[in-house]
């Protein structure tokens, strides 16, 4: 424990290409990148579904599918097809982000349709009764009633693209994952240990940042944060969220 | 095609190690889950701090993980026995939450009734909570299964032989054919667990099927 202490504030490793700023930033880079892909994709895409109740057999099998599917095994298939076609350093990133993006898909998919439909039909019946139309009732009832789940799948799906983004190392690019890949091979514990530290230290920082904006986006009305009920829901929001909306339906490497 | 034909013994072999690694954990982890859950679910003050917890062993990299683990249990660096804690673990982080949700979700009406018909609170667990809380707990158990075959794949790294073998094998060739196979092996074994599953939660809850069949 004292050596991974000592790894971690030694000056060195703080410092030039491949110190822990530019390390950290790569992997922000990877991960940010992947989500905003795949919650371009997946927030429409389950909106869509949970509104209308289209495709939704389609999409949980698809899903499942793709949750199955392993990540180390997608990135190096993505790199030996993809990487001949492509030049520089995109032929690694472009195989990594696909692989993040996969990853991330799922949980993101199952938050936004599971929030959607879980939203309390009395409730829609009312926005239907104040005269508003389907689209209408979609952005300003059925979103903002399905932002807790919503969030809680980009919470999840964020969570893993960080924990997965290590692998991006294995194929030769930057990241966290350099210090646990370097470290294996001259098996160095104390930079393997510290790379873990900072990927788990990342991830939580990540998981505490999105449930700041969740506390923020979501409408008191719903969290029930007026009156007496604050404490408990406050934990609740805060606690790591894991898996709530991965469990309605049923990855990472 | 030819190149899965010419080694199907091999992959048969890897895929075999794979259900064991992926497997085990999944039995062992929902095993450790219960009291940690029943823990959450009986003492309020203890829920944040079990679930939480638990959901912060999943942030730490799955090779991570594997690497270090010798260095908490001392074991050498090629033991599998390093991939079924890690794994365990892992299944751990993610069922103790649905466990607590699952015996949450039981009615109160029941409990009390069973605490009225002379039920202990250990017999209660046994006899009435956890038959009940077997769908939530199932849907928890699907996720971590699946999730388990994808991550044990990453063990190849560290040269753990299982399916992701074929993958690290394949990529130092240059030859996709032998990932391939591995990443069709990884879905199909995922499916199949999936299903075990699935038939099991039906053996669990005959009460569901009858619902089924009175709608």
């Amino acid at each position: 424990m004292n050596d991974v202490l000592s790894w971690l504030t030694a000056s060195a490793h703080w410092s030039g290409e491949d110190g822990i700023p530019q390390r950290l930033l790569e992997h922000l880079y990877y991960s940010g990148v992947a989500l905003l892909i795949a919650a371009v994709i997946a927030i429409p895409l389950g909106l869509f579904v949970g509104h209308t109740g289209r495709g939704r057999f389609v999409v949980v099998n698809a899903a499942g599918a793709a949750r199955a599917v392993p990540s180390l095994g997608l990135l190096f298939v993505s790199v030996l097809v993809l990487g001949p076609r492509l030049t520089g350093d995109t032929a690694f990133v472009v195989p990594c982000e696909i692989v993040l993006v996969v990853l991330a898909i799922p949980p993101i998919l199952a938050g936004a349709y599971a929030g959607v439909e879980e939203v309390d039909p009395a409730v829609r019946d009312a926005a239907k009764g104040m005269g508003m139309r389907g689209p209408e009732v979609l952005a300003r009832v059925e979103i903002p009633c399905a932002l807790p789940l919503i969030f809680s799948g980009l919470r999840s799906g964020a969570l893993q693209v960080v924990a997965t983004a290590t692998i991006a190392a294995t194929v030769g690019l930057g990241g966290l994952g350099r210090f646990l890949i370097d470290g294996l091979a001259v098996r160095d514990y104390s930079q393997m240990a510290a790379g873990a530290v900072l990927v788990a230290v990342l991830a939580l920082v990540v998981d505490l940042g999105f449930a700041l904006i969740q506390r923020y986006a979501v409408s008191p009305g719903l969290t029930g944060r007026i009156g007496t009920r604050l404490g408990a829901e406050r934990n609740e929001a805060l606690a790591p969220s894991v898996t709530s909306a991965d469990t309605r339906e049923s990855g990472r490497a | 095609m030819t190149w899965f034909l010419d080694h199907v013994s091999d992959v048969l072999s890897l895929t075999g190690k794979h259900v064991y690694l992926a497997g085990v954990p999944l039995v062992l982890g929902l095993l450790i889950a219960i009291p940690i859950g029943w823990l959450a679910r009986r003492y309020k003050v203890l829920y944040p701090p079990l679930i939480m917890g638990t959901g912060l062993l999943y942030t730490i990299p799955s090779l991570a993980l594997f690497i270090l683990m010798p260095l908490f249990i001392g074991t050498r660096i090629l033991d599998p026995v390093n991939v079924v804690v890690a794994m365990t673990i892992y299944t751990v982080a993610l069922l103790v939450r649905t466990v607590a949700d699952g015996l949450g979700a039981v009615p109160e009406a029941v409990t009390q009734s069973a605490t009225a018909m002379g039920f202990k609170r250990v017999r209660r667990l046994f006899m009435v909570e956890l038959p009940l809380a077997v769908p939530v707990i199932s849907a928890g158990m699907r996720v971590a299964a699946v999730s388990n075959v994808s991550i044990v794949s990453v063990a190849a790294i560290i040269g753990v032989p299982q399916l992701g073998s074929l993958f690290t094998d394949g990529f130092r060739r240059d030859f996709t054919d032998p990932i391939v196979v591995g990443i069709i092996a990884c879905v199909l074994l995922a499916i199949t667990f999936d299903l075990v599953i699935i038939a099991i939660t039906r053996l669990l809850t005959p009460w569901q099927q009858v619902r089924r069949a009175a709608r």
